[in-house]
């Protein structure tokens, strides 16, 4: 396995012109769908898919293949969403692969729909991506022209349709079935599960959502194999994973990985290490929703779903913040909680009520006018958030906030007693 | 417990046995605010100046509101694309926002008048998402990204730097109604840290003078801050990486 980068979806990324049909087909795109659909039946394409193990790459990691195996069979609208409301800070990744190169992910969307039997597919793209819209618009056109989307795909008879839906900022939608309710038309509220989208989602038909990146390595399992994607990474985190890592480090990015280097090497030799002068002093190890990491905790370890599970925080959609000796934790606890209060929906109590006051007690010990019992409150509001919500939106705050309380309680302590100096983040 | 009787209907007589609760602190006390009397006054006078709500505004009939051709063809060609018209809500309020700089409740009745539904409805919705503008704004909308990792690069500056390029004391829009500068979460760039969102166009890494400079790129209608826009930027990895292809 190679510490550096090994590029799979970004194959040609900076190909003048790659975003067009022409230059995607020039250099061998759009081979799978033929393979799919005219050398495979929908239940080889899905068996490929479940063989190669590839795991969801928008924050859950949950198997691909399998999810799309839940949808029932038979004659009915089927649907299938393409998750591209990417708003989870720290990560920028679905950005970079829709805006370079779109046509991957709309080949990937028509094998997961020929796999899972949809016929209707979305791609909910937030509306702060104008331009990645655009771009998205055009590619949808061009696929529609070439064939590959319509009532006939390729002559097969099958009917793929697909329409680009803006949402129009709201966190939130990036869950799944707040995703269904804001692409229905209603303000984006998590639904109760069960039932779960696989047996009934949009307009209560059977729907499989799948993120981005995850979409954009189906055309390269369905070319390639099962057997070859599983040559990459490790035995529980198969295939290249693109990483977005940013703070304070001096190269911030997006770097393709095999799943399983070490994580030094990702933030080090990559990304370039700390800023001049700096150390690290702790990192999101998977977007701000993920218990923070101290350097000794992670630097050694691979950087894989499983490694990062068992030292204690997860790998979510694969976005490293790294911040360094300069940050204030309790500030930074602050930035993070005020983001998760910004954007709860308010549907469910804990969430609503635990993001409120977890903004209101941090404020309290930065301007130095908290009491050491506002930290066992603050501890505990993260533990009564946990598994107590519709969805995990209250979950994202308390984890990481709840870690930072766990690893760095001497700075929260010398909040209280003297509040911070000079903080930086009131103002915002 | 007699028969038939609830039991919280029957008297709790060892409730009257308990000893007297401890007073509230006074309502002052407690929050340790003190409400000036000439505030009350300006929130009285506010709230009896309140229309009253009344009935929610029905479904509008279609030959009643005048709705532009273009918009309502815009519309009608988003509800063609959803097996059900509610789908076409966020689109339609975003043509009614392109249309008129703001979702206007002129517009919002047009949309709703197109698309079978009530005003109130659409509004529920727009209220929902950040990027629709519920009052009128300045012409050009700059949204600064103030989420961790810009935070960390120094987004609170950035943003006072706009606001101040833009004649702001802080996030509004300006005098001239020329500019909109905003504080964002996450816009999904931080590798452009410290970023903003101009026009919904995407420009990083920006610095004091670039907001000086993109205020007055946008006050002359001249290109904005060509050297920093996210489309032009190759992808961060170095030219050692290994490309694969099965």
């Amino acid at each position: 396995m190679a510490d550096g980068e090994t590029r799979l979806l970004f194959r040609n990324i900076d190909e003048p012109g790659l975003a067009s049909i022409d230059t995607y087909r020039k250099l061998g795109g759009y081979t799978a769908i033929r393979k799919a659909f005219e050398q495979m039946t929908p239940e080889e394409v899905l068996k490929q898919l479940e063989d190669s193990g590839l795991r969801g790459r928008g924050g859950a990691g949950f198997s691909m293949g399998k999810k799309a195996s839940f949808l029932p069979r038979g004659a009915m609208d089927k649907y299938l969403c393409c998750n591209a409301d990417e708003s989870e800070p720290g990560a920028f990744k679905d950005r970079e692969l829709i805006q370079k190169n779109p046509h991957q992910l709309i080949e990937g969307i028509i094998i997961a729909a020929r796999a899972a039997g949809a016929n209707r597919c979305f791609i909910y793209i937030r509306g702060e991506y104008d331009l990645q819209g655009d771009i998205l618009d055009t590619a949808v056109d061009e696929a529609y022209e070439a064939g590959f989307l319509g009532e006939d795909v390729l002559g097969s008879g099958e009917q793929v349709e697909l329409v680009v839906h803006r949402g129009a900022g709201a966190y939130i939608c990036g869950e799944e079935t707040a995703l269904l309710d804001s692409l229905e038309g209603k303000r984006g509220n998590p639904r109760l599960k069960p039932p779960f989208p696989a047996v009934q989602g949009l307009y209560d038909g059977p729907t499989l959502i799948n993120n981005v990146e995850t979409l954009s390595n189906a055309p390269h399992i369905v070319a390639s194999g099962a057997d070859w994607f599983k040559s990459f990474g490790t035995e529980q985190s198969p295939g290249t994973k693109v990483t977005s890592v940013s703070g304070d480090v001096k190269r911030p990015g997006n770097y393709e990985i095999e799943l399983g280097i070490p994580t030094r090497a990702l933030i080090e030799d990559l990304a370039g290490g700390p800023l001049e002068g700096r150390e690290i002093k702790g990192i999101f190890p998977g977007g701000s929703s993920s218990p923070v990491l101290l350097p000794e905790e992670c630097l050694d370890t691979p950087y894989s779903f499983e490694a990062m599970a068992d030292a204690g925080s997860m790998l979510g959609s694969g976005s490293i913040i790294v911040f360094d000796d300069t940050t204030n934790v309790v500030e930074l606890a602050l930035r993070t909680a005020r983001f998760y209060h910004h954007e709860s929906c308010g549907k469910c109590t804990p969430c609503r009520e635990g993001t409120n006051w977890t903004v209101k007690m941090l404020e309290r010990m930065i301007r130095g006018e908290a009491t050491p019992i506002d930290l066992e409150t603050t501890a505990s509001v993260q533990t009564n958030i946990i598994g107590n919500c519709l969805c995990v939106l209250g979950d994202s705050m308390a984890m990481p906030v709840g870690s930072m309380v766990k690893k760095f309680r001497n700075e929260f302590m010398d909040a209280i007693e003297h509040g911070v100096q000079e903080p930086k983040v009131l103002a915002a | 417990m007699p028969k038939g009787k609830r039991p919280w209907t029957v008297d709790p007589g060892h409730i009257h046995d308990a000893p007297e609760p401890t007073p509230m602190p006074d309502e002052q006390e407690r929050v340790g605010v003190e409400i000036p009397p000439e505030e009350i006054e300006v929130l009285q006078a506010a709230e009896e100046e309140r229309e009253p709500h009344g009935e929610p505004a029905p479904v509008p009939e279609p030959a009643e509101v005048e709705v532009p051709k273009e918009l309502a063809d815009r519309i009608r060609r988003a509800m063609s694309r959803y097996p059900r018209k509610r789908s076409a809500a966020i689109p339609a309020l975003w043509a009614v926002q392109r249309r008129y700089g703001w979702c206007t409740p002129e517009g919002i009745t047009q949309a709703a008048a197109v698309m079978g539904v009530t005003p109130g409805y659409l509004e529920s919705v727009a209220s929902f998402y950040d990027l629709f503008r519920l009052e009128p704004e300045g012409e050009h909308q700059v949204l600064v990204c103030t989420n961790i990792s810009c935070w960390l690069r120094g987004a609170d500056e950035l943003l006072s730097s706009f606001c101040e390029a833009a004649g702001l004391d802080g996030p509004g829009s300006s005098r001239d109604g020329k500019m909109f500068v905003r504080g964002f979460e996450c816009l999904g760039a931080c590798d452009l840290a410290p970023m903003a969102s101009i026009d919904e166009r995407y420009y990083g890494p920006l610095t004091e003078e670039d907001a000086r400079a993109a205020a007055e790129q946008l006050r002359s209608g001249s290109e904005v801050l060509p050297d920093k826009r996210l489309e032009d930027r190759k992808v961060a990895g170095g030219p050692d990486a290994k490309e694969v292809k099965g």
